[in-house]
Order: structure tokens, then C-alpha cells, then sequence
């Protein structure tokens, strides 16, 4: 888009000012994901995988949870900004526009799931019987 | 739209002039780990999340499709998707610590410090090494755990 060309300037298609926005919040959401995807990793390090009922426990621990609804909001975030910039490189034409839609589908989709999962988890009845609390 | 007019202003030379160097490869490997989780990682992390809702028999199957198939006769399918499963493990272990340590270097490099020839070729190599340790000392953790 207007790179600077007379043209360009004519049409009125020069920055769209929300280049440093986008710098920032890809920055900003960075440092969450290094907390929230750093505790997450050594989570499943240490969590019995195979354990439904573990697993369970674990994520709807309230701490837990929370952490988990923070850190799908902050990596769809990121990975939002970054596929973003995949696309704008790589995707030209009529096709971009398209791909930029279903890029905020999938990550409105994709987070919602996400959200809904661990309310799912976090807010079930306590089930009694060998391995509910 | 604009792209398609002629345009007499200076370009880049194409990618294939230059000779590789670590901080190139470091470049478009932030690129392709950041994609890789971008897409399968955080399917995966959304398909795991659903089964852990859904219950002990969805997880069960989550886990016989991605890991290891208990039942005494596993389908073809399941051979295949335990072997993949593993190897996307392992990829997004991999894509995880570059994407992880490749951030770091850029948070540096953001403060402006760092672009000195030497120090950018140092670091760059330092970050691929370091992606690659911490994915194999990660998994021989997790295999010396399973044994």
C-alpha cells in the first residue's frame, strides 16, 4: 500500500498510523506469553499426562484457570499481530483481504473455544468417586 | 490498489544474492517456529483443552490418538497418528524454545544494543544452539520420567 510514490500520495494511501500500535502490543504481549506459555510448559512437564483426573484437577484449580484464560488471550493476541504480517508478506492481491478475514476468525473462534473450554472445566460440578475431590 | 503500477523507485535485490549467515537463519526460523505454533500449537492446545472438558473418555481418546493407543489392537490409524503425534510433540518443543529464545534476542535487540557484527553473529548461533539443547534435554527428561 502507497509506498510513496506520487501516485501513492494522490490516492491517499500512505501509512496506515497503526504501525507502532502493532509494534507494541506484539511486544507487550510477548512478555506475557513468556510468563503464561513458560508456566504452562513446565506444567505439562510435570503433569501426569495420561491422567484425566490429574489433568482435570489441575486446570480447574482457580489460579490455574485464570492463568489459562490469560495466557489464550494473550497468545491469540500474538499470533494474531504475527500471522498478520505472514499474510501482508506473502498473500497479494484480492486474496489478502480474504485471508485477513479468516485470520480474525480463527482467532476469535479459536480463544472463545479455548475460554469456553476452561469455564467448562473450572465451573463443573465436583464429581465424587476415585480421583474428584 | 497499488502494486501494480511501474515503479522506478530502488528495490532490495532478491534473497538469493546474499550468502546465509546465522542471523538470517535465525530470522525466518522466528518466522516458521512462530507459525508452526501459531497454527499447530495452538490447535493442539485447543483440541487438548476440549478434551479435558468433554471427559475421561474424550481425553482417553485424545490420548490414544496423539500418544498411545492402549487397546490390544491398534488401527492403522492410530499407528500413523501415535508416530505423528510424537514427531509434532517434539517439533513444537523445538519451536517453542526458538520462538522463545529468538523473542528474547529481539526484546534485546528493540533496545538497540546488539548490532555489532561479531555480537549479532554470536548471539544468532547462540539462540539456534540453545533452541536445539533445550528440546533434547527436554526430552530426554521426559523419557527418563516414562521409563
Amino acid at each position: 500500500m502507497g509506498d510513496g510514490t506520487q501516485l501513492g500520495k494522490v490516492r491517499g494511501l500512505g501509512s496506515a498510523k497503526h504501525g507502532s500500535h502493532h509494534w507494541l502490543q506484539q511486544r507487550l504481549t510477548a512478555l506475557g506469553n513468556i510468563l503464561l506459555v513458560g508456566f504452562l510448559f513446565v506444567s505439562l512437564v510435570r503433569l501426569p499426562l495420561g491422567d484425566h483426573g490429574a489433568v482435570l484437577r489441575w486446570a480447574a484449580n482457580p489460579l490455574v484457570a485464570v492463568a489459562l484464560v490469560l495466557l489464550l488471550v494473550s497468545v491469540f493476541w500474538h499470533l494474531r499481530l504475527g500471522l498478520q504480517v505472514l499474510i501482508e508478506d506473502y498473500v497479494h492481491g484480492p486474496m489478502r483481504l480474504l485471508a485477513l478475514v479468516l485470520l480474525n476468525f480463527y482467532v476469535v473462534g479459536g480463544a472463545a473455544y479455548g475460554i469456553f473450554a476452561i469455564a467448562r472445566i473450572a465451573l463443573a460440578p465436583v464429581t465424587a468417586g476415585p480421583g474428584g475431590m | 490498489m497499488a502494486g501494480n503500477e511501474t515503479n522506478a523507485r530502488p528495490r532490495a535485490p532478491h534473497l538469493q544474492v546474499y550468502k546465509w549467515g546465522p542471523a538470517m537463519a535465525v530470522s525466518i526460523l522466528h518466522r516458521a517456529s512462530g507459525d508452526g505454533l501459531a497454527i499447530v500449537g495452538a490447535l493442539m492446545f485447543l483440541w487438548w483443552l476440549g478434551a479435558i472438558a468433554a471427559g475421561p473418555d474424550a481425553y482417553a481418546a485424545f490420548v490414544a490418538c496423539v500418544w498411545h493407543d492402549p487397546s490390544p489392537e491398534i488401527t492403522l490409524f492410530h499407528q500413523i497418528t501415535n508416530i505423528l503425534g510424537k514427531v509434532v510433540l517434539v517439533g513444537l518443543t523445538w519451536a517453542f524454545f526458538q520462538h522463545l529464545f529468538s523473542g528474547l534476542r529481539h526484546l534485546i535487540l528493540d533496545t538497540g544494543a546488539g548490532y555489532e557484527l561479531k555480537t549479532n553473529k554470536l548471539w544468532s548461533v547462540v539462540v539456534i544452539a540453545a533452541g536445539v539443547s533445550a528440546t533434547i534435554a527436554t526430552w530426554l527428561y521426559i523419557m527418563a520420567g516414562a521409563l
